[in-house]
């Protein structure tokens, strides 16, 4: 077993894998940017090295820093969390070449998942439903009328070059696909200089549902069950749960097997992702499913997966990476109860989601029967403006759906952050639709929820006469907050003294 | 003490005094029973009657919020005895503020002090996560004082210049 881990990544994934390290008795090594001098991940940590400035691509995205700090600090594995380093490859050789073992799958198996049309060809090979259409380039217009009439409309046109929606067409009818695909291909060129452009069938209103895979270095591959993943904002996941509501016991063996065998294709190993997009529609009875990307790191939304099987998929990656076999064989996998997890953003759901960065000024948690709250913040902290603004994870776990939807808004109505926006008041929103609690949703639910004009509320006369007299009693205990004291700029005259709160406090203390 | 409140536009006069570590509260001449607690500096468990409420209290890009439960309330809290009191009058005639929104770096100053401006006039840029953000005068007036210069770095709720 290791005896220290050196985790390449920072808030609140840095945090889990640092408690995962002290719940095994190996040492965790953080490390740090400028601004994250002050983050939860360095206090948690029993070593930590500062990596630089507090653009990523000098720090946290370094490998050569990274890899140099590693081996100084004696670490003989790292841990790349989610995103930064954690699927690239070339970082990955990095690690094999200094002697230090990379937690995840190989650099092989990342380059075999991590191109699209590579991953398109494999899972051809290996008998894996893709979502119908070309894997090359439609060379011209009587072939895209074949295959568009052999799968079906409507058809979806797709620049080969790139995403983002550019070259992009939605096709209903034969008539429409001549001028969709002269526009597909013009605005493929114009945006990516390729006007390569390919065809697959158009899903309406897919759900996204992903399976959890762990893979041993010794050829054992299972499944841990799917996560639903459909409720997105601009193809970033907001609320994730599992089981997924519309998923059965049998469709989850024939999607399990599926993944693994995906997993098995690429020769992957430790924890990995099978992105699947699920067709609603399908007249057939097996609600058909299509591979669409694997993702060969830990995901976020893990913690569904851990509560729903009782597993913990960082201790069982770092078992995985030290060499032990799985503890388990598939039909030992159980899946009970339901998780719902939100991902908290400091974002400013008043203006477009803008990121907001700044101090936590307060800060409520919350706890209690089924909730799990990872998170990278804490009151007092500053929250810097050159990362991913994700705060935290808030996790409802229950007996069933319903249930895990209760305490996960119960939870939401005790959490407070103070001093910066954040997107908390999206998921009492998404939790309190109807849709959404009778699990009718799709890829683009979130997008028409935001759209419909929220019915202005009339306040509760009674809160409004407890904020009234809230505010007074605040001003007359010389609260700062509510003297309305701004802070001049520079070196003001009148900055609140830090130390009246407490004065005041102690004062309201002895009055008790 | 009397106080005027401001909470979302609508104004409320409160009487509050404490003896003996009990509260006597008149709210716009109707006497309420209140009972609060400090339990932290920005957080009050305030029982009006029998209701028991939550109250925060934050301060975010100039602005002071009350929340009740998960409800916020925009909130101002006038002194009319004290001079200069705690806090500042809400009045059209008098000084008003300009506060810097988000955290960034002043850009571009776009006028001096003694500049005579029109109520949206642009004041200063501050730029922030590559965005820039033209700060407008609230009113029309006079600028009494400007408080930063060009590549200041600026925080959240930081006064930036004063149009009287």
């Amino acid at each position: 077993m290791f005896k220290k881990i050196l985790i390449a990544n920072r808030g609140e994934i840095a945090v889990r894998v640092i408690r995962a390290c002290h719940e095994m008795g190996i040492t965790a090594v953080a490390v740090y940017s400028d601004v994250d001098r002050a983050a939860l991940h360095v206090r948690k940590a029993d070593e930590a090295y500062p990596v630089g400035a507090a653009a990523a691509s000098e720090s946290y995205l370094n490998i050569n820093k990274i890899i140099e700090v590693a081996a100084r600090s004696g670490a003989d594995a790292i841990h790349p969390g989610y995103g930064f380093l954690s699927e690239n490859a070339k970082f990955a050789r990095a690690c094999v070449d200094a002697g230090i073992k990379f937690i995840g799958p190989t650099a092989a198996a990342m380059d075999a998942m991590g191109s699209k049309t590579k991953a398109r060809e494999a899972m051809e090979r290996a008998g894996v439903p893709i979502v119908p259409g070309t894997s090359r380039g439609l060379e011209s217009f009587d072939q895209a009328e074949q295959v568009a009439a052999r799968i079906g409309y409507p058809v979806m046109l797709k620049a080969a070059a790139g995403g983002g929606g550019k070259g992009m067409r939605l096709v209903h009818a034969p008539e429409e696909l001549k001028s969709a695909l002269e526009g597909a291909r013009s605005e493929a060129e114009r945006s990516f200089g390729d006007s390569e452009v390919y065809l697959e069938k158009a899903i309406v209103n897919p759900r996204h549902i992903e399976m959890q895979i762990l893979a041993d270095e010794h050829g054992n591959t299972v499944y841990l069950g799917e996560r639903e993943c459909s409720l997105q904002r601009r193809h970033q996941k907001v609320v994730e749960e599992a089981p997924s509501p519309m998923v059965d016991a049998g469709m989850r063996r024939r999607m399990g097997e599926v993944a693994v065998r995906v997993a098995q294709a690429a020769a992957y190993t430790n924890a990995g992702t099978v992105e699947f997009l699920v067709d609603q529609s399908s007249v057939d009875a097996e609600k058909k499913f299509y591979f669409l990307e694997m993702n060969t790191r830990l995901q976020v939304e893990h913690p569904v997966t851990e509560l729903i099987t009782g597993l913990d998929l960082v201790h069982l990656q770092i078992r995985i990476a030290a060499g032990e076999r799985l503890p388990f064989t598939q039909d030992e996998v159980q899946i009970r109860g339901h998780a719902i997890e939100c991902r908290i953003y400091a974002e400013d759901p008043d203006n477009n989601y803008f990121p907001s960065p700044g101090k936590i000024t307060l800060l409520l948690s919350p706890s209690g029967p089924g909730i799990r709250r990872d998170s990278g913040m804490y009151e007092g902290w500053t929250v810097p403006m050159d990362y991913d603004p994700l705060l935290a994870k808030l996790i409802g776990y229950g007996t069933d759906r319903e249930q895990a939807i209760a305490r996960l808004t119960r939870a939401l109505n005790e959490y407070f952050v103070g001093g910066i926006k954040t997107n908390l008041p999206l998921f009492r929103r998404i939790l309190s639709d109807p849709d959404f609690r009778a699990a009718k949703i799709d890829t683009g639910f979130l997008d028409r929820l935001l759209q419909q004009k929220r019915p202005e509320a009339a306040p509760d006369p009674r809160a409004v006469e407890a904020a009234a007299i809230a505010a007074g009693i605040f001003a007359l205990l010389g609260s700062a907050a509510m003297a309305a004291g701004e802070r001049p700029a520079a070196n003001g005259a009148n900055k609140p003294n830090p130390l009246s709160n407490w004065k005041a406090a102690a004062r309201k203390e002895a009055l008790r | 003490m009397t106080y005027d409140i401001t909470i979302d536009g609508k104004n409320y006069r409160l009487e509050l005094n404490r003896a003996d570590g009990r509260w006597l509260c008149r709210l716009d001449g109707r006497e309420v029973e209140v009972d609060a607690v400090l339990a932290r500096p920005d957080v009050l468990s305030l029982r009006i009657g029998n209701q028991a409420y939550e109250v925060k209290c934050e301060r975010v890009a100039g602005e002071t919020h009350l929340w009740v439960g998960s409800q916020r309330f925009a909130a101002e809290v006038r002194d009319p005895r004290s001079l200069r009191g705690r806090s500042r009058a809400v009045d059209d005639r008098g000084p008003k503020k300009l506060i810097a929104p988000m955290p960034g770096k002043i850009v571009r100053v776009l006028v001096t002090e003694g500049t005579e401006v029109e109520a949206g006039a642009g004041v200063l840029v501050v730029e922030a996560m590559k965005m820039q953000n033209e700060i407008k005068s609230p009113k029309k007036g006079r600028i009494q004082r400007i408080l930063v210069g060009e590549g200041a770095a600026v925080n959240a709720g930081d006064v930036l210049a004063i149009v009287e």
